[in-house]
């Protein structure tokens, strides 16, 4: 056994453990060791990457029991991928609303914020390499307490009462997934994933348990699909990602829900099996659903007036393209999905660090008449966030383009698919178009003269930090656009190693 | 129907599963949301410890020498069960220290109410 083989382990607990030690230090300090962990497994987590493209995947057996009963961790080529992704993610949202969560955390609790970072990240680093469903679930709540941590921890009415609906939701969603874990396991006798796979097959071979298998399949998904705020359920995505502080938002949008749709993804692959899940007619429903929630998010944001209510709002426009791409029930499909997952993380991450770098200069203002003229203000935030609504646009060059490249390609696969996706994904481009460019033309147009009078002697930079940060995102952006083929392509080779 | 008696604990516990979810989805009392939230874990549980259960077994305690394995009923569901309510304590004395908070701030459990105020507060 390779000694790269123990990194998905390491990068685990020492997310854990940082979290645990920061809860002793002060503030500064386990904003450091915060950010080293992170670093740390950064690298941690390219190893892995090398290694599973090397030498393919592996399950590591945690504890001394073999397995069926232990408990085991899995590594391929799109954990690792999906792994470095996210923690480059949240290294930079981190890194770039650093001032404001200084400013909207009381002092003697800035370190509860790292904390909180610490723990999400090792739930989600669980998420993506866990092999056994039980701890999925565990680690699944652990991420919904982090979040609402996160949260509440700014002390402002809209924060907390978003808190508690996020936390009601997600609940509901908990819950949903608890009950159809334990019917799986009553069925299948089993909580690791690939024996679980082997019985399920069993099962759908002799032809029985149809109906429990059925209602297996829709509460998990409805279960996972509710906690990643798919269309109908998404009523607490703009309170919670519009008032919590900008690093936590850039998290929440960019990670939290992706980390549950990895899962799902995980689910159908390794357990539930995908033929099965397709026979299901489940599929269709995600797929409706995923489409009315790109055309409904669209529309919703175009009627908001906030700035960050309405990048909100077009999450859920964004997370109805990833359930669309799995509803389309393709491999493809599902490659342009994963693709989708790190193209909106990313965009999504750059638009809620930059709107800070906006609004920082119109007096702490979002609406649109005040942050008329900020991209003159603030050059670089102004740059980041016409980068990040071009990109979701589906701009060539930028990562948006080739996602939704990926959707429409994916879709022609599907013969019955493909009018519907390809209908939508032009109506739901236009309506992207609409609230974004309108964003992007407001924040370049020059404010009239007794506006200008207000925000006179406010021309800002941005700490060196937000700077770095949307620099960094801008570069992320652009690889994934131009260099998209590689990144493809091991998604494509991933999904192939996890059956 | 003679399915749903025979397999009683089953039943009754998706019937509490179904009572508390909708409670935690419909009920605008924050407190009775929470109680909701307590209901439908508890009927998972329930489920778990129900089928775990093989009638005219033990539970898996070694007391005076290990018996053969056909003497004990499952314990993996009873493992299960303990992981649960570990994670339901956690989230209900979260869920609390939020409802404790909204409540001395907008004098409300409504959570409705606790809605608009903070909209008014934000706007005044």
């Amino acid at each position: 056994m390779s000694f790269v083989q123990n990194f998905p382990f390491f990068s685990i607990i020492i997310a854990m453990f940082s979290g645990i030690i920061s809860s002793v230090l002060s503030g500064k300090k386990a904003r450091n060791l915060t950010f080293g962990a992170i670093l740390m497994i950064l690298i941690l987590s390219a190893g892995v990457l090398y290694f599973c493209n090397e030498q393919g995947s592996y399950t590591y057996m945690m504890g001394h029991f073999p397995a069926p009963w232990g408990n085991e961790i899995r590594a391929g080529v799109l954990e690792g991928l999906t792994a470095v992704f996210f923690c480059l993610v949240m290294l930079l949202s981190v890194l770039g609303g650093m001032r404001h969560t200084e400013q909207d955390i009381e002092g003697s609790k800035h370190n509860l914020f790292y904390i909180m970072v610490d723990l999400m990240l090792s739930s989600l680093l669980a998420l993506i390499y866990t092999n056994d469903l039980f701890t999925a679930y565990v680690f699944v709540e652990i991420n919904t307490i982090a979040g609402c941590g996160m949260i509440m921890i700014r002390q402002k009415g809209r924060s907390l009462s978003s808190a508690i609906r996020y936390m009601i939701l997600s609940q509901l969603g908990s819950g949903l997934f608890l009950i159809g874990l334990s019917l799986l396991y009553d069925v299948t006798g089993h909580l690791l994933m690939s024996p679980a796979k082997e019985a399920v097959a069993a099962i759908e071979a002799a032809g029985s348990y149809g109906i429990p298998m059925l209602v297996i399949m829709a509460v998990i998904s409805v279960g996972l699909a509710i906690k990643s705020g798919l269309y109908p359920f998404h009523y607490w995505i703009p309170d919670t990602y519009g008032y919590a502080t900008p690093a936590a938002s850039a998290i929440l949008s960019g990670l939290v829900s992706k980390g549950y749709i990895f899962l799902l993804i995980k689910i159908f692959y390794r357990v539930l099996g995908r033929e099965n899940v397709i026979a299901s007619q489940i599929i269709n429903v995600l797929f409706m659903f995923g489409l009315a929630g790109m055309v409904m998010g669209s529309l919703h944001a175009i009627l908001e007036r906030d700035m960050r209510r309405m990048i909100a709002f077009s999450s859920v426009a964004q997370i109805g393209y990833i359930y669309m791409g799995i509803g389309l029930g393709t491999q493809a499909g599902m490659v342009a999905a994963i693709f989708h997952i790190f193209t909106h993380s990313a965009t999504k991450a750059l638009l809620f660090i930059s709107a800070v770098g906006l609004y920082e200069v119109s007096g702490n203002r979002k609406d649109y008449k005040s942050l008329r003229g900020s991209g003159y203000r603030n050059p670089l935030a102004g740059i980041g966030f016409g980068i990040g609504a071009l990109s979701m646009v589906g701009f060539p060059m930028l990562s948006g383009f080739i996602s939704k490249l990926l959707f429409a390609t994916s879709a022609l696969q599907s013969p019955t698919k493909m009018l519907p996706t390809l209908i939508v994904l032009a109506i739901s481009t236009v309506l992207n178009a609409v609230y974004f460019l309108r964003m992007v033309i407001t924040i370049y147009s020059i404010p009239k003269e007794e506006e200008k009078r207000m925000e006179e002697g406010k021309i800002l930079a941005g700490s060196w930090n937000l700077r770095l940060a949307i620099a960094c995102f801008i570069l992320l952006n652009l690889t994934l656009g131009l260099f998209s083929q590689p990144i493809v392509k091991a998604i494509g080779d991933g999904l192939t190693m996890f059956t | 129907m003679e399915a749903l008696f025979t397999n009683l604990e089953e039943t009754v516990s998706i019937i509490l599963f179904g009572i508390g979810f909708t409670m935690l989805l419909l009920h605008r009392n924050l407190i009775k949301k929470i109680m909701g939230m307590n209901i439908m874990d508890t009927a998972v549980y329930l489920f778990l410890a129900a089928k775990g259960y093989i009638k005219g077994r033990m539970v898996p305690i070694v007391t005076d020498g290990i018996q053969d394995v056909s003497a004990y009923i499952n314990p993996v569901p009873s493992g299960l069960v303990l992981t649960g309510i570990v994670v339901s304590v956690s989230t209900t004395a979260l869920m609390l220290a939020l409802t404790i908070r909204l409540y001395e701030r907008y004098g409300s459990l409504d959570l409705d109410q606790i809605l608009m105020r903070a909209k008014e507060e934000e706007r005044g």
